[in-house]
């Protein structure tokens, strides 16, 4: 059967079950829609459709529930983590993941954010960060790298004036409560295979309840760059992903597995 | 007959919340109701399983109560009125996305930080919507410990009976006093999950969403048709008011909660001076007895408004009242407590023209 499996996504592109057949809203380009595509594989492989739970909260993957075809709760700005935490807290045999952007997950939900990590919640988070407000058009986002242009940072955000781009999954990574943390991203094919496996051990690590597991996927947005999608990678490889480095921050040691 | 006991108000909710079979509460301390999550704390778990979470903020309790209750559970969440504030928000959402759950606000004078002493001054709030968009809560207002205890059991019913948010709208002296109570038995965790509940979509149905958003707005007008619908019906099948003495009454007073207490002694000093006083008491506020005040309003003199606040109610009573009769208040704030002889004197000052 997982031969069988294997063999099929080698040869053959196939939309993912749990992946709804309809068009998306997501720009052309944006790693949004691959990071939908591998969560649906994800779900589909490990089997677990009838026992996921989703929150989408305000931000471009607000209707993010028009696209995975599993049980899904929509939440307010900023608050995706403590409801992902009142969903598990009643629910603790299902998988809950929460799904959020930078803005949602790094600026007015920081608090949400770090104390469900450091309570542990057995929770996925999945962070898309493309250092960008994309759904409100652009504006400066708390990971938005300096000297970087927003339509609210017009002349390059000054990081004396504006603050300094905030890397949250290097905080969480320092509490005690997250089991696993680990930046990805989905430019390529190599690295869309890598965040996969991150979210397929990070579903895995919730069966054993183990605490937080904390994804930052390192996205892109073409749209609100004012780039074609080839340039937007390209402008991701040299200025995202050199102060945003990819790799694993906290990783379970090899007893506790 | 169920258990008696004498039971100060916020411990009465807590142990009311564990005998009604709620599954989960969450909260964050705030006086005068920090009481409530400290007798969960303690006798929650291990009597009935119930889930218990000290959140980081109010502003996370009420999302966790969005989540565990889209989840079918029977969800809950007390505060006071700053922590009240921070929640209205999520309930925005909650009621947007019908999510059943049950709310307590242990009210305390405002605004701003205020006072930690009791006040009625979230009234509108509470009443007219308190967070952003058309939405209403359904809101209980005991003036006793027992209906404190009574509306816990009956504001889960109502939450799941319309998909809404129950609020029970109290406040800080009915929270802290101790009084005897008689204790409903303890009625087992719900195992039946909704229709609409989000807890994995099996093969055999459509995923289930729970959602504030529509984008479209064709669709959004739809949306808000439906929870219009469902407050015209819970107008029409759920008001609950307590009247006494009116037939034949000069006057009547009129408050909710704890200040209904005081007016019926007050109404008795009026006895003493043979002055016959009805009482009006919404026992919800939304939705508001108006009717009750429109039978009564030419039939009597007067009607005498006595709140904890500047006059929230008084809006509503003279939606009922419509003219027909002359209206007067008299409202403490900040904390303040009207006495039944200082009710009466007013009364006499502003109907009868001062002492006699």
């Amino acid at each position: 059967m997982n031969d069988t499996l294997h063999l099929a996504e080698n040869l053959v592109y196939k939309r993912p079950k749990t992946l709804i057949n309809v068009a998306m809203h997501y720009c052309p380009g944006c790693g949004h829609s691959t990071t939908h595509k591998i969560l649906c594989e994800v779900i589909d492989e490990l089997n677990i459709q009838s026992e996921v739970i989703g929150v989408a909260p305000v931000g471009c993957s607000v209707i993010a529930y028009d696209y995975l075809n599993i049980d899904m709760q929509e939440a307010a700005h900023g608050r995706a983590s403590a409801v992902a935490t009142g969903i598990k807290r009643v629910l603790p045999e299902k998988l809950v993941f929460s799904y959020q952007g930078d803005g949602d997950l790094a600026a007015i939900g920081t608090a949400e954010t770090l104390h469900t990590c450091n309570r542990g919640e057995n929770i996925l988070i999945i962070f898309i960060n493309n250092a960008i407000y994309g759904m409100t058009g652009g504006q400066m986002a708390p990971t938005t790298l300096e000297n970087m242009k927003s339509t609210t940072t017009p002349f390059g955000r000054n990081v004396r004036k504006m603050g300094y781009p905030i890397k949250m999954t290097d905080l969480v990574a320092t509490l005690p409560g997250t089991y696993y943390v680990t930046r990805q991203s989905v430019h390529t094919p190599a690295n869309v295979r890598k965040t996969k496996a991150a979210i397929k051990k990070a579903f895995e690590y919730q069966r054993l309840d183990r605490g937080t597991c904390f994804i930052e996927v390192v996205s892109n947005c073409p749209s609100n760059w004012k780039m074609t999608p080839v340039d937007s990678n390209k402008w991701l490889v040299e200025n995202m992903l050199p102060f945003y480095s990819l790799g694993d921050l906290k990783v379970p040691s090899k007893e506790e597995n | 007959m169920g258990e008696l006991k004498l039971m100060k108000g916020n411990e009465a909710i807590a142990e009311a919340a564990i005998r009604a079979g709620a599954d989960a509460y969450f909260g964050y301390p705030i006086t005068p109701q920090s009481e409530v999550l400290e007798y969960l704390a303690n006798e929650a778990e291990k009597r009935t399983g119930m889930v218990i979470l000290q959140a980081e903020s109010e502003v996370a309790a009420i999302n966790m109560v969005y989540g565990a209750g889209g989840t079918g559970k029977k969800v809950m969440t007390t505060s006071s009125s700053p922590g009240i504030s921070l929640m209205q928000e999520g309930l925005s959402y909650i009621a947007c996305a019908e999510i059943p759950c049950l709310l307590v606000n242990v009210v305390r004078g405002g605004p701003g930080l205020g006072t930690i002493q009791p006040g009625q001054s979230d009234y509108l709030q509470a009443t007219k919507g308190g967070g952003h968009g058309d939405y209403k809560l359904l809101v209980l207002a005991p003036n006793s410990i027992q209906e404190m205890v009574d509306f816990v059991k009956e504001g889960f019913d109502l939450a799941f009976k319309y998909r809404n948010p129950v609020l029970i709208l109290t406040d800080g002296v009915l929270g802290q006093m101790m009084e005897k109570v008689e204790l409903f038995d303890q009625i087992p965790r719900s195992k039946e999950i909704p229709s609409w509940a989000t807890v994995g979509k099996p093969p055999n149905r459509e995923r289930n969403i729970l959602t504030s958003l529509n984008l479209q707005p064709e669709l959004m007008e739809k949306h808000n048709e439906h929870l219009q619908a469902k407050y015209r019906e819970i107008e029409k099948n759920e008001i609950r008011v307590e009247t006494i003495n009116c037939e034949g009454a000069d006057y009547i007073f009129t408050s909710f909660g704890l200040t209904s207490r005081i007016c019926i002694k007050a109404a008795q000093l009026a006895k003493e001076k043979g002055i016959k006083i009805g009482i009006i008491r919404p026992i919800t506020v939304y939705p508001f007895p108006y009717e009750t005040y429109a039978k009564y309003a030419d039939k009597v003199k007067g009607f005498f408004d006595v709140e904890m606040n500047a006059g929230q109610m008084l809006e509503d009573v003279k939606l009922g009242v419509l003219g027909k009769a002359p209206i007067k208040f008299h409202g403490r704030m900040g904390g303040m407590v009207p006495t039944p002889d200082e009710v009466f004197h007013v009364f006499e000052e502003k109907f009868l023209g001062g002492k006699e």
